[in-house]
């Protein structure tokens, strides 16, 4: 018997700004987001009964969205609200507690928000989430072994979790690269791709360094921008404007704690526990999945992410990647849009996005086979995990 | 010496312990009195068994280099001359991790489970602990 929650609800509104340096604040960001979503839907503004928001980088270096934004939306007919924080999961998980929100009458259209403006004029993307000016001289505790070793930023965690995978299973440098020459081929053809040039692998070993074995072309962009999605019951999305893209399945994992005593974070993550959470309720396997869009904060992310949804082994996703399948062509399309290393950096916006222009069947140059979409969210040092199942099929 | 422009660390009441021990040249550690589990960083409870019971410990002193990464990256201007730098996590022989830097070897010769000890930093007021290949 089918679990009652797939197919239960539906995506049924899609709003973005454009992205990359736009210097808005993050409320006028999710505002035009939210115009564009409702328009998209077809909804007036209080016929939204729910509202959930998630800051990005900004809700920690300052400036991001709070719960204020249903003010400045003037939302007056909530029935369900709530400022949410699991990191880069965070955008799927807001996906999944409206639908079950939804699924259990407490909520008709529930509108979900991220918004992050990090990039200032006239400064680095690096110097958005380096972390360097947060660092003093003189740092108290037992956390300061980290900034006493020269321990900074996003970039260590995911490079140190990159060795060891590395070193554990033979991963080459090679098959990190081929994830980003893969994904600039997919952003070429996405006309809200920031970067649009093609790349070479050849390239890829020419870009700097930022911490071994990271290279530039390993790392993710950084993005001022705004999404907003709607979520509504598949019975109200089938008199909706827009072609619904229906959630089949949604699960979560969350290890947590990457320096805990004992843990393999570096090379298992939260999304095994997740996929097999999401499998189960919509009934599918790895081998269905048509088409992914998973969360690349780095190259490395989408290796270990593939591996944990068992579309290979543990260990293989080296190989797995080689032959460019993630690419234009490949068998499993993969980050269709260029992903957060090539498009956008929406955190967990950037695969959910992309996941409903595919759903939708608006991927122009670029669409794909779209019956059965993973969409995946990952935030910390691969420390939070969440999943959509998604499909433009009721059942 | 020329002035040190790294990040230095101040003890605080939670691990003035562990800054005293790095002192004397000792690795000391909050051990759980309950489940025997070492841990790091300091803190009122066991992350294994919510314990409040602890004893300050001496720990061996020896790990393994658990992963590495070296930096390029000049987040902060007292790294910028040793750039790049190694950034390693040692997994103590005790079980917890402390993030540090390999010392004694150049980073292209860092591997992944090569065993290592610890090797104190000595500065005015506080001591890093820094790892050798043994």
């Amino acid at each position: 018997m089918a679990h009652p929650m797939r197919g239960a609800t539906a995506i049924t509104g899609f709003g973005m700004t454009p992205m990359g340096r736009i210097y808005k604040s993050t409320m006028e960001l999710a505002a035009d987001a939210t115009r564009t979503a409702l328009a998209d839907a077809g909804l007036k503004k209080d016929q939204v009964d729910g509202l959930l928001i998630n800051a990005g980088i900004t809700g920690t270096t300052g400036g991001g969205l709070t719960l204020g934004l249903q003010n400045y939306l003037g939302m007056g007919n909530l029935r369900l609200l709530n400022h949410m924080n699991a990191a880069g999961s965070t955008a799927a998980q807001m996906v999944q507690y409206a639908s079950l929100a939804i699924a259990a009458g407490m909520a008709n259209h529930v509108l979900c928000v991220f918004a992050d403006a990090p990039l200032k004029d006239g400064s680095s993307a690096g110097a958005a989430y380096g972390g360097s000016a947060r660092s003093p001289q003189r740092p108290r505790g037992m956390s300061a072994l980290f900034p006493a070793s020269g321990y900074y930023g996003a970039n260590t965690p995911y490079a140190l979790a990159a060795r060891r995978h590395m070193a554990t299973y033979g991963t080459t440098q090679d098959q990190l690269g081929t994830i980003a020459v893969g994904q600039r081929q997919w952003a070429t053809r996405n006309p809200l791709a920031q970067m649009r040039d093609p790349i070479t692998l050849e390239d890829y070993h020419n870009s700097r360094w930022i911490i071994e074995p990271l290279h530039l072309l390993d790392c993710c962009l950084v993005s001022n921008g705004a999404v907003a999605v709607i979520v509504s019951s598949a019975a109200a999305a089938k008199d909706m404007p827009q072609p619904p893209v229906y959630v089949w399945g949604m699960g979560q994992g969350h290890p947590g704690d990457s320096n805990r005593t004992g843990s393999d974070w570096e090379t298992e993550t939260g999304a095994k526990a997740a996929a097999q959470t999401a499998y189960a309720m919509a009934g599918v396997g790895p081998g269905d999945i048509t088409c992914a869009q998973l969360y690349d904060c780095y190259t490395y992310t989408v290796l270990v992410t593939l591996e944990d949804y068992g579309f290979c082994k543990k260990g293989e996703g080296g190989p797995f990647v080689e032959d460019g399948k993630l690419g234009p062509g490949g068998s499993l399309p993969t980050n269709t849009g260029g992903g957060e290393l090539s498009a956008y950096y929406m955190w967990g916006m950037t695969p959910l996005s992309e996941a409903i222009i595919q759903g939708r069947g608006h991927g122009g140059d670029r669409q794909v086979k779209n019956d059965v979409i993973l969409a995946t969210g990952n935030g910390g040092s691969l420390s939070y995990h969440a999943c959509l199942i998604l499909s433009p099929h009721a059942n | 010496m020329s002035e040190y422009l790294k990040p230095l660390p101040e003890a605080d009441a939670a691990s003035q312990p562990f800054w005293d021990g790095a002192m004397e040249g000792r690795l000391v550690l909050m051990k759980c009195s309950d489940c025997g589990q070492w841990r790091l960083p300091s803190r009122a409870h066991c992350d294994n068994c919510l314990s409040e019971s602890f004893t300050w410990e001496t720990a061996s002193g020896g790990g393994t280099v658990r992963t590495f990464g070296v930096m390029w990256q000049k987040y902060q201007p007292g790294w910028a001359a040793e750039t790049p730098y190694n950034v390693t996590i040692v997994e103590l022989d005790e079980g917890p991790r402390l993030p540090t830097n390999v010392i004694g070897i150049s980073n292209e010769n860092i591997r992944v489970g090569m065993r290592v000890k610890v090797d104190f930093e000595k500065h005015e007021d506080v001591a890093l602990p820094k790892f050798r290949p043994v």
